[in-house]
């Protein structure tokens, strides 16, 4: 029982991160923008946010300045994919170097001579009901686990499908042309939708790094924007769906470090446990992946012919 | 009457092409005015840069005799001018209302009901017959008309313009239309009716306007012309159109489908129980509104998709089951209903005219570069092509394009030709091209099976008719005893047969 109470309160933890991300996603895609920049973008949030709350002594500062940097990297992909009319595949992807490239050259910069990881002091976690049984351990958790399932991943919902917003972004996505028609800017649509989602992979990113780890380091996101772009289509573009996802993903994670932690003899190398959760997110893809409806106008960039 | 538009000297350039050159065109208020000309007469044009959607080089616009810049639809909808256009601006996701009110909400925050009954109120007022909460993309093409129509008249649209609006309807639709149109012209409102079609013209306009190669012509009260005088006007010559006839005996059975089913790419059934013969030098019109199982007749009659139930014989040649090869080599020629999709856009004329034969074109392990341009100097002297073998044929006008097509298909002399939509988007002088190009293969012999949704063309060109509505032939008969009102009510599912022609 402990074993199973423990294992869920390690899923959501885990899950926080990639959460935010496919949230992101969500709003970029519902909007017919693919943004492959999201793993760019969730190492630069990790980063930006470490610097800011290490510099600043402040674990908010930080994930603010994660989220306005991911504001500002979703609307450089904006530039390039909306303005521009970049093939998405190519403009996402270079994103993701120059964050990546970015990432880094700023904090060898910085912290390039230290012989240790440098380390901040991470988020506490809640524990709101106490030394209750399974309650108890299950709600320990960090503010931002709570504000991500029980406010980022509802008002999402509600914004894209009971508002006026919502509902020009999940049109701009399917048909452009009668967006236009309408007499509602397309462009302005796909700029917000790609400002809204870069700030949620970065607060994903900065997640990894101002409270679970407390520290950055190179492979602090290790592909979960890969991850949860999959996550994306797995859940058939629904916030409430991709969350499910999310849950398989973490749960898997959480439960392969268990397995390692064991310390079982078996005939097969501990990496082997490090990719259960990536394959299992390939099956789940591959299962789900071959109903899924993708927004009609995902990958093409509106031009009046 | 005052003129609630105006456009004076409109000048529209896209790069070298001059759409539109120097044009005036006027709408009073109440009237229903036709813009008629051939495709790329600069309609379309025109009216889309009253729409906001293009900017003139030159000209300007009044509106209540205003002088107006127009940057975006936004400020079309703003000064009341709507528009229909030809391929439907809707989301086929989500529903009526939702698609009517796109832009036009007013709060942040949706109210379901409230927003459903303004449209079913919207609708009542207007006279326009449509269920608020339907999904659009589960609407026949005449309500999704209509629900544009809705969209337009919802913004508070004074002025509507339609492009084509009936190009894609069953005659029925069409009189429902235009009723529409004339209680809203009773009602103050003023259309502007982009066509091609002369009997409309006739039918339901006040003034027309007819351009050519992007200029006006003239503008004329339609009571004081006549139907020759404006296809005189629109084309630059008296008479146009193709001469069918001298009756032939139709011979033995080249194409036959028995009791044919097939799915569609949802895993829908497509087609029902086919029982069709196209005997030697006939051509079988299939009529039928578009999306009734006619792309996926067309794809199982060549190999593409696969029939989950019945036979295909080709003369006395079982095909069923066979890949595209198997059915070429069996004598089926089709021409492709996609022209884009049908060619390769970067490769050379000569290379498409030889791409499903290149076997007779290799010498060892290499191309026989010189067999395929001569190749297809002769077979673009025969079509009479417009292009050099060298050009990419991307850079060919669709005329032109469809005559590459039509050739590399028909140099083989197949037995069988399959002609999906073969005059779809093309000019009334291409359109002539091909109509006499199938004619011509009928006369040789061939079995000819003409799909299309356009009727003047079924009756024009078929020896006997079969409609097809939801996957199902619902009838068949000779071509002289067809009226298009009667196939108009088979196309709309009002009638249907049992048909059985093998």
């Amino acid at each position: 029982m402990d074993f199973i109470v423990s294992l869920s309160a390690a899923t959501l933890r885990v899950a926080t991160s990639i959460l935010l991300a496919a949230i992101g996603e969500t709003y970029t895609e519902r909007a017919g923008v693919l943004n492959l920049g999201i793993e760019g973008t969730m190492f630069f949030g990790a980063f930006v946010g470490f610097y800011v709350a290490d510099i600043s002594g402040s674990l908010w500062s930080g994930l603010l300045a994660a989220i306005i940097s991911g504001i500002l990297a979703g609307l450089l992909m904006a530039l390039f994919s909306v303005s521009f009319g970049v093939n998405q595949h190519v403009s996402g992807l270079g994103l993701t170097l120059l964050l990546s490239g970015l990432s880094l050259y700023a904090f060898r910069l910085r912290y390039g001579g230290l012989a240790t990881p440098p380390s901040i002091e991470p988020f506490p976690q809640l524990r709101p009901f106490g030394d209750l049984p399974i309650l108890g351990p299950l709600s320990e958790q960090y503010l931002l686990t709570y504000l991500t399932f029980l406010v980022i991943v509802p008002l999402a919902w509600w914004i894209l499908y009971y508002t006026d917003f919502g509902l020009k972004l999940r049109a701009v996505g399917e048909n452009p042309e009668a967006v236009d028609a309408a007499g509602v800017n397309v462009y302005a649509i796909r700029y917000a939708a790609l400002a809204i989602g870069g700030g949620l992979m970065a607060a994903g990113g900065a997640f990894l790094s101002l409270a679970q780890l407390g520290a950055f380091t190179h492979g602090i996101v290790s592909g979960r924007g890969w991850v949860a772009i999959a996550l994306v289509i797995f859940g058939n573009w629904d916030p409430f769906k991709v969350t499910l996802g999310s849950l398989i993903f973490g749960g898997t994670f959480a439960l392969q470090l268990r397995l390692q932690a064991m310390g079982l003899q078996l005939p097969i190398p501990y990496e082997t446990f490090l990719a259960l959760p990536y394959l299992v997110t390939i099956l789940a893809l591959v299962l789900a992946g071959r109903n899924a409806s993708y927004p009609a106008a995902l990958l093409k960039p509106y031009r009046r012919e | 009457m005052d003129n609630i538009i105006e456009m004076q000297a409109i000048t529209k350039r896209f790069g070298p092409v001059i759409a539109n050159r120097e044009v005036n065109f006027s709408l009073r208020q109440g009237e229903v005015h036709a813009l008629l000309g051939e495709n790329g007469a600069g309609k379309t044009t025109l009216m889309r840069i009253l729409y906001g959607l293009y900017h003139p080089d030159e000209g300007m616009i009044f509106v209540r005799q205003q002088a107006v810049r127009i940057h975006s639809p936004k400020d079309a909808i703003a000064l009341g001018i709507g528009m229909v256009t030809q391929h439907f601006a809707l989301v086929p996701t989500l529903s009526v209302a939702e698609n009517v009110v796109l832009g036009f909400t007013g709060s942040f925050r949706l109210r379901y009901a409230e927003i459903e009954e303004q449209v079913a109120a919207a609708a009542l007022r207007f006279g326009i017959d449509i269920d608020p909460s339907a999904i659009v993309g589960n609407l026949s093409v005449g309500q999704r008309q209509r629900v544009e129509i809705l969209k337009a008249l919802y913004r508070n649209a004074k002025v509507l313009i339609l492009d084509e609006p009936t190009a894609v309807l069953t005659p029925q639709e069409v009189d429902a239309l235009f009723e529409t149109l004339r209680r809203l012209q009773k009602e103050g409102l003023s259309v502007v009716f982009i066509t091609h079609k002369l009997d409309e013209v006739m039918a339901i306009t006040d003034r027309v306007t007819v351009l050519r190669d992007g200029q006006v012509i003239e503008t004329v009260e339609t009571a004081h012309t006549s139907p020759s005088a404006l296809a005189r006007m629109m084309v630059g010559r008296e008479t146009f159109g193709v001469s069918r006839r001298s009756s032939m005996e139709a011979g033995a059975p080249a194409l036959q489908m028995v009791g044919l089913h097939a799915l569609d790419d949802q895993n829908m059934p497509a087609l029902k129980n086919i029982n069709l013969t196209v005997r030697h030098g006939e051509i079988l019109g299939i009529a039928g509104v578009g999306g009734n199982g006619q792309r996926e007749l067309a794809e199982t009659l060549s190999g593409v998709r696969p029939p989950t139930a019945g036979r295909i014989l080709v003369g006395e040649h079982d095909v069923t089951g066979g890949s595209p090869a198997d059915f070429t080599a069996a004598g089926v020629g089709r021409i492709p209903s996609d022209r884009h999709k049908g060619v390769v856009g970067e490769l050379s004329v000569a290379e498409n005219l030889t791409l499903e034969r290149l076997m007779e074109f290799t010498k060892g392990m290499t191309l026989d570069r010189a067999a395929m341009l001569a190749y297809a100097e002769d077979l673009i002297a025969q079509f009479q092509i417009k292009a050099r073998p060298t050009d990419p044929i991307r850079t060919l006008s669709g005329g032109n394009m469809q005559k590459v097509l039509l050739a590399r298909v028909l140099a083989r002399n197949p037995k069988v030709v399959i002609a999906p939509q073969p005059t779809r988007g093309l000019d009334i002088g291409a359109t002539d091209y091909v109509r006499e190009q199938l004619l011509a293969q009928r006369k040789r012999g061939a079995g000819v099976l003409l799909i299309s949704e356009d009727l003047d063309e079924i009756l024009a060109l078929s020896d006997r008719i079969a409609v097809i509505y939801e996957g199902e032939i619902v009838g068949l008969l000779p071509a002289q005893e067809a009226t298009a009102e009667q196939l108009g009510l088979m196309m709309a599912g009002a009638v249907k047969e049992e048909v059985n022609d093998v």
